[in-house]
């Protein structure tokens, strides 16, 4: 790199108003950042951070994100590969509903699924009545529901990309070699999803990490249990200690961004692939 | 028999229908022009794509029967396969490529990859076998993905264009190879050469249809539409080259331009070869005198198709037919240009 923006094509100069509106774009996303560490106080960052509420809310932060990623995974891969290698009426109203909490306002997930798996939801009274499991509003199980519930679907339009991006001509040639459905599903097609599936866990990840909505509306704001990190960064901002706020969130933010450029290759700017073999269709 | 097959199968909108008997230990190879459905005809045999209707049994295992509603998958057959796209698995080295049959058979990693390098060793691929797939050049991994489905050791090898993309010297060796392998093969090939060499029956499909089976001779000597009698449109002898001698089989000597030794294969175009009745005195460093077999018109040419003591067919024009007087039984010289033939190590 020689320090000057260059294009693909030789010898042609970018349009500079195109370069003017991106970097007004880039602006608009990066100067709240800039807002945030200015008002940073680095010299005490490690005291705010060290205290007992701070390293709880991180505690609880980890459990719950962790393991929503992993409800995430082990119910989003099978419904990634219905999705992907089944057709059937009705798929693209399923694959609608599936990735509907990416773009509903978190709260409205919440409120949902208050109504879903409360004391006197659908689900809730019956699992109150049948196995005396009694409401999942307030505990750490509530919060990792309310965390799969908005981080899931980045799993699953992950995965299920993979799946479709798949030779699936590889899995029958292992099959063609003696192969049954599980080896199969074992040595080919997992190692060839292995990258898809990484991208995708740690996508639902971080979306789980930020989760702030679903939670406190369904799971609501309990130190210890429920309180994540988002929940104590709005707690400590509404309770007049901005410090100890800003403090959490340029934690989270360093969590955050050291996420994405991890995953820059894979899901931000996915770069071309070589296909082996022409995929060819003639019957011959 | 190893192979019985009544095969309708339907793939991507286009239907075939085809029988194929194949004796244990044979080789049976299917010619046919691009979109003929001898890929869909493979795939059937092999359990990839159901039958319409009919019915299929490999080694005396009933794998297909539509009317039992019996359909195996590809991994309950007896057999292997090879594609011409080779699919060679990506994530796995090559020695795992060639190990993953024997793996699947329940042998332990240790043995599986033992064998596989035993199959990489015999088609010169050793020093290759930590490398990645990607690294290969076509011709190396067309070699990779035949010693993993040979190290299947199945007793059905479906072999897609296997050979398609090795240079001629690759080729002789892993035509021996395929030669050697105990298996019943079927394979698919646009090599006439290969389908002599190689095959004991010659299947012609066309349209989704075997329009013409026999023995590769027999289908050559008498090809019944015009794209077969295009692709089998050469001579071809066995022979041991000294120099440029070569000793054919049958008895005949031919003069070569180009020096080789060991056995060898003569190839030659029909339209190289000049009849006349009396022994001629010609360039052409190769006359013999033959016996005519058998006159056939085919549209506007004659086809003399000419027996002892070498077998081979000839282009002549109607005149040239009626000139010489040719007929069944009758004698005649004929005449070949040393620069016509073409020999390569058998």
């Amino acid at each position: 790199m020689t320090g000057r923006f260059t294009t693909k094509r030789p010898h042609r100069r970018p349009p500079i108003a195109i370069l003017v509106m991106a970097i007004i774009a880039v602006a608009v996303l990066a100067l709240p950042l800039v807002g945030l560490l200015q008002r940073t106080p680095w010299s005490s960052l490690g005291t705010t951070l060290g205290e007992t509420a701070t390293l709880e809310a991180l505690r609880v932060s980890v459990v719950v994100s962790l393991l929503a990623a992993g409800v995430s995974v082990v119910l989003g891969l099978p419904l990634a590969w219905v999705l992907a290698r089944l057709s059937f009426r009705g798929r693209a109203l399923v694959r609608a509903v599936v990735l509907l909490p990416m773009v509903l306002p978190p709260v409205v997930g919440g409120i949902a699924l208050f109504f879903a798996l409360g004391r006197r939801g659908l689900v809730g009274r019956a699992l109150h009545n049948w196995f005396g499991l009694d409401t999942l509003i307030g505990t750490t199980a509530g919060a990792v529901i309310a965390a799969a519930f908005v981080s899931m679907p980045f799993f699953v339009i992950t995965a299920e990309a993979g799946l479709r991006q798949l030779d699936s001509r590889l899995e029958s040639a292992a099959s063609t070699l003696g192969a049954g459905r599980w080896t199969v599903l074992r040595r080919i097609t997992l190692p060839l999803l292995a990258p898809s599936l990484a991208a995708g866990a740690t996508l639902s990840w971080a979306r789980a990490l930020g989760e702030f909505g679903a939670t406190i509306t369904f799971a609501g704001n309990h130190p210890g249990r429920t309180r994540t990190l988002p929940l104590a960064i709005a707690q400590a901002n509404e309770a007049g200690q901005p410090e100890a706020a800003i403090a959490m969130s340029v934690l989270l933010i360093g969590v955050s961004l050291l996420i994405l450029i991890g995953l820059r290759h894979r899901w931000i700017a996915p770069r071309a692939r070589q296909p082996e073999g022409s995929p060819e269709t003639s019957p011959s | 028999m190893s192979i019985q097959a009544e095969i309708h199968a339907a793939a991507g909108g286009f239907s075939i229908h085809a029988e194929l008997n194949a004796p244990t230990g044979s080789c049976t190879a299917i010619v046919g022009p691009n979109g003929a459905g001898k890929t869909t005809l493979i795939h059937a045999l092999a359990g990839l794509i159901p039958l319409r209707q009919g019915k299929v049994v490999l080694a005396g295992q009933v794998v297909d029967d539509s009317a039992q509603g019996i359909h195996l998958p590809p991994d309950r057959r007896p057999i292997a396969l090879h594609s011409q796209h080779n699919l060679l698995f990506p994530h796995l080295s090559v020695v795992d490529n060639v190990a993953f049959g024997p793996r699947c058979s329940g042998l332990g990693t240790r043995l599986a990859r033992q064998q596989a390098e035993g199959w990489l060793h015999k088609l010169g691929l050793a020093d290759l076998a930590h490398l990645r797939p990607a690294q290969l050049s076509g011709g190396q991994a067309q070699r990779v993905g035949l010693a993993r489905a040979a190290a299947c050791q199945p007793e059905v090898l479906l072999l897609d264009e296997s050979l398609a993309s090795l240079d001629a010297e690759t080729r002789t060796d892993v035509r021996h190879l395929l030669a050697d392998i105990q298996a019943t093969r079927v394979l698919i090939t646009h090599d006439p050469v290969e389908t002599r060499v190689l095959a004991d029956q010659l299947l012609v499909m066309e349209g989704g249809e075997i329009v013409q089976a026999g023995t590769p001779e027999a289908v050559a000597a008498d090809p019944r539409t015009p794209w077969t009698a295009g692709l089998l449109d050469i001579n071809l002898l066995a022979g041991h080259a000294a120099g440029t001698e070569v000793a054919l089989d049958c008895g005949l000597s031919l003069t070569t331009a180009t020096p080789m030794t060991g056995p060898v294969l003569v190839t030659f175009s029909p339209a190289a070869v000049t009849l006349s009745t009396a022994q001629p005195h010609t360039s052409a460093r190769n006359t013999w005198e033959s016996e005519v077999a058998r006159i056939q018109p085919e549209g506007d040419r004659v086809r003399v198709l000419l027996g002892a003591p070498a077998p081979c067919h000839v282009w002549v024009t109607p005149q040239a037919a009626s000139e010489l007087g040719l007929s069944a039984g009758s004698r005649c010289w004929a005449a070949l240009k040393a620069t016509e033939l073409t020999v390569r190590d058998a």
